[in-house]
């Protein structure tokens, strides 16, 4: 008996040590850039009212067209149904979409990154994206098929945000030391942190393609990490009342939680008028999505928006 | 002995398992308290500054002390108004004693506010919520009486109170303000009803009970008057059917519904059955019963539908999101529907004092 319960003991204490030393090898990897400075967690707003309003008619239309959006999709073979939705309904509005696969699959056109690692991907795509389009489009929004997206309120969520500086911008989450933001909520980058970014994709030290030690660190955090190194921090966006505007939940999920939540308040508490993001969608609630943010509307209610963004060509779902 | 080393063996290997699990879990809870301790002040207050911002952002908020729902700020609603002083409507929704907390109270919380008037119709009176006991049993085949006895209630106690009287379900969602505008073209005094129109059966067509209805205020009087005249049958199972068999009886006119580009505005259906090629299968009767040719895909449904059917609690939430609240920011809509001639004429009037730089926008 007394063998045992000494040999039951040993192994905690061997287990428990074990872990230890894990989590310090795969935190010491994570944290390192960390002694720079502590921060918050950063929040960024929608644009003041007041200040729209100064905006005059001629210029509205101007400022429209000088947001020039690239959008990034990461697909595989498997996401084929969401892909062909994504294709067909909110990519339409960004001024260019393009698909970004691990493999070559027939029926749709894609840019092959030719791995099937996520964060490869995405290196591969931000470095793809910045060579060829860094003068064309002043920010790049990468999405997976999962997320549903409203470029128009994105433009508008940017609405005086210069992109010649280092913005990284999303539904951000904490995870010990480090803030990144989530892959499923959509990922906004400037063409500063583009460039920043692919100066240091070269640098294995900074930006290893092989981020954790043990097991794999998820491709958002690797990218916060790379980031880092090049003075880039996440940051949460959120509206005038502090809603998250970027969502890694379906506008479904939001509404049950919020009817066992506060059940008097369930559209009120629900979501941001000007959500730009909402993930976890089926196809068809994609096409959903599309009708119920470009078309249905009430009759009699209007609004004076500072931009004017026009519905794209040869399109009959919006 | 070579079981006893086994069983140290297998203690050790469960204790290095527990140990392992333990320190996890201390780990994580440290790790999360180590998040804590910095000051979350900020958390709460989206308006607050960073010390460490160099001024590259560029963080342009006002604090604005008074939050109100500020999200509908520049929400310009004068039409909208307008339409509600105009064209009065009065909703009834069908529902029961068992339906009222799982369905009836969704209805009460999203739309059924929009009315000018609403009525919550069932058999039995419920002073709570309210509903009004129309002294009927509950059931399929007591539909068309409970839908007699609730116009007949309408009639005796409102009639001068609306001009126009919508039925609805209580999975039913109805648009008000874009109702307004459909009925906004035509008179309370025309014996006429709108919704949508199925073929079968009736040789003007009928409207799906499902949907929803709306009569004039001439149509329910006839309606009411034909079961004081009998020219009309009190028993039917089919409801809709029955009520528009009643109105060709009668001549009331089966009205087209649809919006200026010949798209359906009250769908018997949600969104999504309509909007996906392919969801409802060929075979189903819905093909067959639609009056006008029918559309599945973006043309199936107008940007101004007024009704969507069998809506649970969660897409009738959804649904009020969507239609009140998401928007795209600065979006020109494609369909841009004119405005009734005479409220152009009040809204431009009360508009006339105003900043001229507040248009009317995208309506």
């Amino acid at each position: 008996m007394l063998s045992e319960s000494s040999s039951f003991l040993k192994g905690v204490m061997l287990g428990g040590i074990f872990y230890a030393l894990i989590a310090m090898l795969g935190h010491i990897k994570i944290g390192h850039g960390n002694r720079m400075h502590h921060h918050e967690h950063h929040h960024l707003q929608a644009p003041n009212k007041e200040e729209i309003l100064k905006i005059s008619e001629d210029e509205r239309m101007e400022l429209s067209r000088s947001f020039r959006v690239y959008c990034i999709i990461l697909v595989k073979p498997k996401d084929v149904s969401l892909w062909a939705a994504v294709k067909e309904t909110w990519t339409k509005h960004c001024d260019k979409a393009e698909f970004f696969s691990s493999e070559d699959v027939k029926v749709f056109e894609s840019v092959n990154m030719e791995t099937n690692d996520m964060w490869l991907m995405m290196r591969k795509a931000y470095k793809y994206a910045f060579d060829k389009y860094s003068d064309q489009y002043n920010w790049f929004f990468l999405a997976r098929p999962t997320t549903f997206a409203i470029i128009e309120n994105l433009k508008y969520f940017l609405l005086k945000k210069d992109p010649s500086q280092p913005f990284y911008i999303g539904h951000t989450i904490k995870s010990g030391d480090l803030e990144y933001v989530s892959v499923e909520g959509g990922i906004v980058l400037s063409v500063e942190s583009m460039k920043r970014l692919n100066s240091l994709l070269n640098i294995p030290e900074k930006c290893p393609e092989q981020g954790g030690m043990i097991w794999k660190i998820s491709e958002d955090k690797q990218l916060a990490v790379c980031l880092k190194y090049a003075g880039v921090f996440a940051e949460n966006a959120e509206d005038a009342e502090g809603k998250d505007v970027f969502n890694t939940k379906s506008v479904g999920l939001f509404i049950k939680e919020a009817m066992s939540s506060h059940p008097n308040q369930v559209v009120e508490g629900c979501c941001s008028d000007m959500a730009v993001t909402f993930n976890g969608l089926t196809p068809n609630q994609m096409h959903v999505m599309m009708y119920g943010v470009y078309r249905l509307r009430a009759f009699g209610h209007t609004f004076s928006d500072a931009l004017i963004f026009l519905p794209p060509n040869g399109s009959d779902n919006d | 002995m070579a079981s006893k080393s086994w069983l140290n063996l297998l203690t050790f290997l469960c204790g290095s398992a527990i140990g392992f699990f333990l320190c996890s879990q201390l780990f994580s809870i440290l790790l999360g308290e180590q998040g804590d301790t910095q000051p979350h002040i900020l958390h709460n207050d989206p308006h607050a500054r960073h010390s460490e911002d160099n001024g590259q952002n560029q963080l342009e908020g006002q604090m604005n002390f008074n939050a109100d729902s500020s999200q509908h700020k520049d929400e310009n609603t004068d039409v909208a108004e307008n339409l509600y002083q105009k064209v009065r409507i009065l909703c009834w929704v069908m529902t029961g004693p068992q339906n009222l907390e799982k369905k009836a109270k969704h209805v009460k919380a999203t739309w059924a506010q929009r009315c000018n008037k609403v009525l919550f119709m069932s058999s039995e009176e419920n002073k709570d919520f309210p509903t009004v006991g129309l002294k009927t049993k509950e059931g399929r085949d007591q539909l068309y009486w409970k839908t007699i006895k609730a116009f007949q209630y309408v009639h005796d106690h409102y009639l001068e109170d609306a001009d126009w009287f919508m039925k609805a379900d209580d999975d039913t969602y109805v648009v008000l303000d874009n109702l307004r505008w459909l009925l906004s073209k035509h008179s309370p005094e025309e014996p006429i009803y709108f919704g949508r129109r199925f073929k079968p059966y009736v040789k003007q067509g009928y409207m799906s009970g499902g949907a929803g209805y709306v009569l004039s205020k001439e149509a329910l009087k006839r309606f009411i008057d034909a079961f004081k005249t009998e020219k009309c049958t009190h028993s039917s199972s089919i409801e809709d059917l029955a009520l528009g068999k009643c109105m060709e009886v009668m001549n009331v006119e089966a009205g087209d519904s649809r919006d200026a580009t010949g798209k359906e505005t009250f769908h018997p259906f949600v969104p999504e059955h309509h909007l996906v090629k392919g969801y409802l299968p060929k075979t189903f009767w819905y093909w067959n019963y639609n009056y006008y040719p029918s559309v599945e895909g973006p043309g199936c449904c107008s940007d101004l539908a007024v009704s969507f059917h069998y809506v649970d609690s969660t897409t009738m939430y959804e649904l009020e999101y969507l239609v009140y609240h998401l928007r795209a920011y600065g979006y020109l809509y494609r369909y841009q529907p004119a405005l009734p001639e005479n409220t152009l004429k009040e809204v431009n009037q009360v508009n006339r004092n105003e900043d001229p730089k507040v248009k009317l926008g995208n309506p």
